[in-house]
């Protein structure tokens, strides 16, 4: 074995992410872990698509107009590029802090919490902040590693903090977050255009048929309509809801997550401090706001050390590892504190040395506010500059 | 190396100074990463970016006050200046949408030119402003626009013990 052929692969930083996210394309597309609704959403709309255009279509263009058939395909073109457009997108991925980022989080929330006393929970980890008058609560993601962001949430199906989290859709195998948004809602809405369309257009055909040649032979020679009809109907009510929903939400700038959770609606709590109280200006901002990136940069080159004999393990400059050697140079003595959401692969490592009694894997539960005997939930006060 | 400056207005007596790039080079070469300060973000406006200005205790003798918010004040104006919700964005917004989005293959965002010019501010900033200092700013963007992450270098050698060769500088470029 005189010459070694060494092929360098490069490595790009998607394949390291954290995460339960599928991706294709070396990178290019982002999908949830579960594909297989989402292909029979690719499945009904093409199909009956298909169907129409096969069926209806040419006696339409015919005896109506030949309007009908283009606008048809315009619509579904449509439909498919907001469709596909949400689901391969980044829904607005925050990234898990890195060693560093986190070991400083960790000293912040121990300066806040002061002395624990052995055998007592630790208080949970909150921030208040204020946003436009109101006092927001800031949650920390014991996965990421991080306090979340206003209106961001963790998607346990995909295992990553979404910021502007609304929802996981398991129709289109994506969350839909802050960055594809729009792009769902306009899928929505012109799914339900075009099912109304193509509902609409199948009543005319069977009855512009009938008048020819009788309800039964048309069935017969389209037998397609049926099962149009059939697929139309079911999927006009739960669409046309769903876009009706969703205009509801986007009037009033509120998440589904929000809406479900309940944040801002009855008597005692704290009111939507995101919305404009202006339906038109509330539209614009989740409509018309820029684009924004995708701060995930998946198609990234990671950097591998050259010099490392052992090239599974490389420093990898921007990579996110949980037992990376660069912590041991910067000053944090702060243990993690293990519990139940802290990954497996963490927990041996961390906890050593700690004195706190890390007794229950539960202590992340808030204590309740009327118990007297629990710490007082610390709260890291953000002062304003 | 016999006594490096060590505060801040020692540095800018410094004759390299100036020289911006190559003493960018000479920090990775020749410092080893102290510590790392984190600037929060803050949302009192609600969702935009926009970072704190609060002057952490840790940069007091590295940094003054006044370049440090002078830096923040502008990266946050630069972020203010890419989510704008305006004519420019309608614009933007409709014409994706009339051209499904297709026409992103072909032209910027407003956003990411306006990030572009982050990237080039950052990199001035930490050329004039902070390396000399032994400083180093790191690209929100690639902390998921969560905080700054400002990268604090000790001269390597002019603590006395042995430091060693710690030199992982996993902070930015």
């Amino acid at each position: 074995m005189s010459a070694v052929m060494i092929t360098r692969k490069v490595t790009r930083k998607w394949e390291k992410l954290p995460g339960k996210n599928t991706f294709c394309c070396d990178g290019r597309v982002m999908m949830g872990r579960q594909k297989g609704v989402f292909y029979l959403t690719l499945f009904l709309i093409v199909g009956t698509c298909s169907l129409f255009f096969a069926f209806e279509c040419p006696y339409l263009a015919v005896h109506l107009s030949p309007a009908i058939p283009v606008f048809a395909v315009l619509l579904f073109v449509f439909v498919m590029a907001m469709l596909l457009r949400t689901s391969f997108s980044d829904p607005g991925v925050l990234p898990r802090a890195l060693p560093e980022e986190a070991n400083f989080i960790e000293m912040e929330i121990e300066a806040a919490n002061g002395n624990v006393m052995a055998g007592q929970r630790p208080p949970p980890r909150i921030k208040n902040v204020q946003i436009n008058n109101q006092i927001v609560k800031l949650k920390y993601c014991y996965t990421c590693k991080i306090f979340r962001p206003p209106r961001a949430s963790h998607c346990s199906i995909c295992d990553n903090c979404v910021d502007r989290f609304d929802h996981h859709c398991p129709w289109v195998g994506n969350c839909v977050g802050k960055r594809n948004y729009r792009y769902f809602y306009l899928f929505t809405l012109s799914l339900s255009l075009l099912t109304i369309y193509i509902f609409a257009f199948n009543i005319v055909h069977v009855v512009l048929r009938s008048v020819d040649s009788g309800f039964v032979n048309t069935i017969k020679e389209t037998p397609g309509t049926v099962l149009e009809v059939l697929v139309c109907f079911f999927t006009l009510w739960s669409v046309v809801g769903l876009t009706g929903f969703h205009t509801y939400l986007i009037s009033l700038n509120q998440t589904t997550n929000e809406d479900i959770k309940g944040s801002w609606s009855g008597k005692n709590r704290v009111q939507n401090p995101y919305s404009h109280k202006s339906i038109i200006k509330n539209c614009c901002e989740v409509l018309c706001s820029p684009t924004y990136p995708s701060v995930l940069d998946r198609r990234g080159v990671m950097l591998e050390d050259l010099s490392s004999p052992t090239p599974s393990d490389a420093s990898a400059a921007s990579t996110h590892q949980s037992s990376n050697p660069v912590s041991q140079t910067t000053k944090s003595s702060a243990p993690l504190i293990p519990n139940e959401h802290t990954p497996d692969e963490a927990k041996p490592g961390i906890g050593s040395g700690t004195q706190k009694s890390t007794s229950s894997p539960k202590e992340e539960k808030p204590p309740s506010p009327t118990s007297p005997n629990a710490v007082a939930p610390a709260v890291i006060k953000e002062s304003s500059h | 190396m016999s006594s490096a400056p060590r505060t801040a207005t020692e540095r800018t007596k410094l004759p390299y100074c100036h020289e911006s790039f190559h003493n960018l080079q000479e920090l990775r070469h020749s410092a080893s990463l102290a510590n790392k300060v984190f600037i929060q973000r803050d949302y009192t406006d609600g969702t935009v970016c926009k970072f704190q200005t609060k002057f952490p205790s840790e940069l007091d003798s590295r940094i003054e006050r006044t370049l440090f918010e002078d830096t923040v004040k502008m990266l946050n104006n630069y972020y203010a200046e890419a989510e704008k919700i305006g004519g420019q964005s309608y614009i933007e917004g409709c014409l994706a949408c009339l051209t499904v989005y297709l026409v992103f293959l072909c032209i910027e965002t407003r956003y990411d030119k306006v990030l572009k010019k982050i990237s080039r501010y950052i990199q001035e900033q930490n050329e004039k402003v902070y390396a000399p200092r032994g400083l180093l700013i790191t690209d929100p963007i690639e902390r998921g626009m969560r905080v700054i992450e400002i990268s604090v270098y000790e001269d390597r050698g002019s603590s006395g013990s042995s430091s060693g060769s710690s030199t992982t500088s996993s902070s930015g470029r």
